[in-house]
């Protein structure tokens, strides 16, 4: 009858709002991803080769090759000791601005941090 | 029986056709001895050594070491002195004995001063007269290469450069792995080459010159680091020279190429070997089967027979 369908079809519609309030409330209380603070060595690449991060973060590089490498930024801003495989790098990013690095080592390796 | 042990290089070919494949094979893991002849560069294998020697005398033989990387202990080489201790054994028992040995860098891995050490206690026990070394990148980490300066580069100049003769023969050891910049390649720099030109200024033109360095002085593969920003200019100064040879290690390989007047070559590690340019996603050391692993590390053997245009350059294997 007309007024069994009306309600069931009110009903199921009523369902897929909630659903569909539920799903934006939950994208809503997700929290934006944190930026990343590790860089991993591997492959002769820095990887992700460009990271962006807020001012006071601490970013750690660790080298996962099976050669040395090292962090060097061109500005001199930081400068690591030669890093052996599993040996890890950290500097805190006080100042803004993009800083771009590499490997005294290989220096076809560059990386990129932008500090915001 | 013949072209067994013979193969001749066309550099445009680059040998991956299945007959090609199949030769290079038959001599890869024995030893191979290169002879310009005619600017073409011919290979024969060690076996007939004898008979080629016995053609003409060499005035002055010298062998190379390169890439020693004391220190690395990783899957690719976990044994880096026996492998260079194999390679002094080589070169003791070449048909003549080098008058003494270039080492073009990489001599430790990490700069330790052990690294040197132990190095130096392997080369005690070979049979030339004297060393002679050019650094690598990983010889001059953390103090800007003093250590290294300290230990080998008495008498040489600045960053450790230096040049002596030989028998007639000039030798010039170049240092280009100093204040490398971000994304480049391997540099001279101004100071050493001022000092370079004027080093070469007064030699006469017939004057054979040998130019051994650590990063090859040609390009050989840019997106590996593999070449020196500013080598033009170095052979530029020695555009008027009519036998030029040009020894340098890095790429833990044997590569060849000839360009008028020069001949460029690089000699294989003692360590660990690397991948053939673009072959890998990295030029890391990479892993062969363990009984395969002597068969592509090595040195070279080179001789300077008066009378001949350029300098015979040998290959071996240390298999």
């Amino acid at each position: 009858m007309r007024r069994s369908v009306s309600t069931g079809v009110f009903l199921a519609a009523c369902a897929v709002a909630i659903a569909a309030l539920g799903a934006v409330a939950g994208n809503a209380a997700a929290q934006p991803p944190a930026p990343p603070t590790e860089v991993k060595i591997d492959n002769f690449t820095f990887g992700p080769a460009e990271v962006t991060v807020k001012v006071g973060t601490t970013i750690t590089w660790t080298n996962h090759d099976d050669i040395p490498h090292t962090v060097v930024s061109t500005d001199k801003e930081f400068k690591s000791k030669v890093l052996d495989t599993d040996e890890k790098f950290s500097t805190t990013l006080s100042k803004a601005g993009t800083f771009t690095y590499f490997c005294s080592i290989h220096p076809k390796m560059t990386g990129t941090v932008v500090v915001q | 029986m013949s072209d067994q042990h013979e193969l001749e290089h066309e550099h445009d070919d680059d040998g991956v056709d299945r007959r090609g494949f199949l030769k290079c094979m038959a001599w890869a893991g024995t030893g191979a001895f290169f002879l310009m002849e005619g600017g073409v560069p011919k290979s024969y294998s060690l076996s007939r050594m004898p008979e080629l020697a016995g053609k003409s005398t060499g005035e002055l033989a010298f062998a190379q070491l390169s890439d020693s990387h004391m220190g690395f202990n990783k899957p690719a080489n976990p044994d880096v002195v026996s492998t260079l201790k194999a390679a002094v054994d080589k070169i003791n028992a070449l048909v003549t004995t080098p008058e003494f040995i270039l080492h073009t860098g990489d001599i430790s891995h990490l700069s330790k001063p052990e690294e040197f050490d132990t190095v130096d206690q392997v080369l005690r026990s070979a049979s030339a007269r004297d060393l002679f070394y050019v650094p690598g990148e990983h010889d001059v980490l953390e103090d800007e290469g003093k250590q290294y300066r300290d230990r080998y580069g008495k008498g040489s100049k600045g960053a450790g450069w230096y040049s002596f003769d030989k028998k007639g023969v000039h030798f010039i050891g170049l240092v280009n792995v100093m204040n490398l910049k971000a994304g480049g390649l391997g540099t001279l720099g101004a100071e050493q080459l001022d000092w370079m030109k004027d080093d070469v200024r007064h030699l006469k033109h017939s004057t054979p010159i040998v130019v051994f360095a650590h990063i090859p002085l040609w390009t050989v593969y840019p997106q590996w680091g593999w070449g020196t920003d500013d080598s033009a200019q170095a052979l530029a100064f020695l555009k008027k020279f009519g036998s030029v040879t040009v020894l340098n290690g890095h790429i833990h390989q044997t590569m060849q190429k000839v360009e008028g007047n020069v001949t460029f070559h690089t000699a294989s590690s003692t360590a660990f070997p690397q991948p053939h340019p673009g072959a890998a996603d990295s030029p890391g050391p990479m892993k062969v089967p363990a009984e395969q692993l002597r068969g592509i590390l090595g040195i070279t053997d080179v001789t300077y027979l008066r009378g001949k245009h350029s300098l015979a350059i040998v290959d071996s294997s240390l298999a």
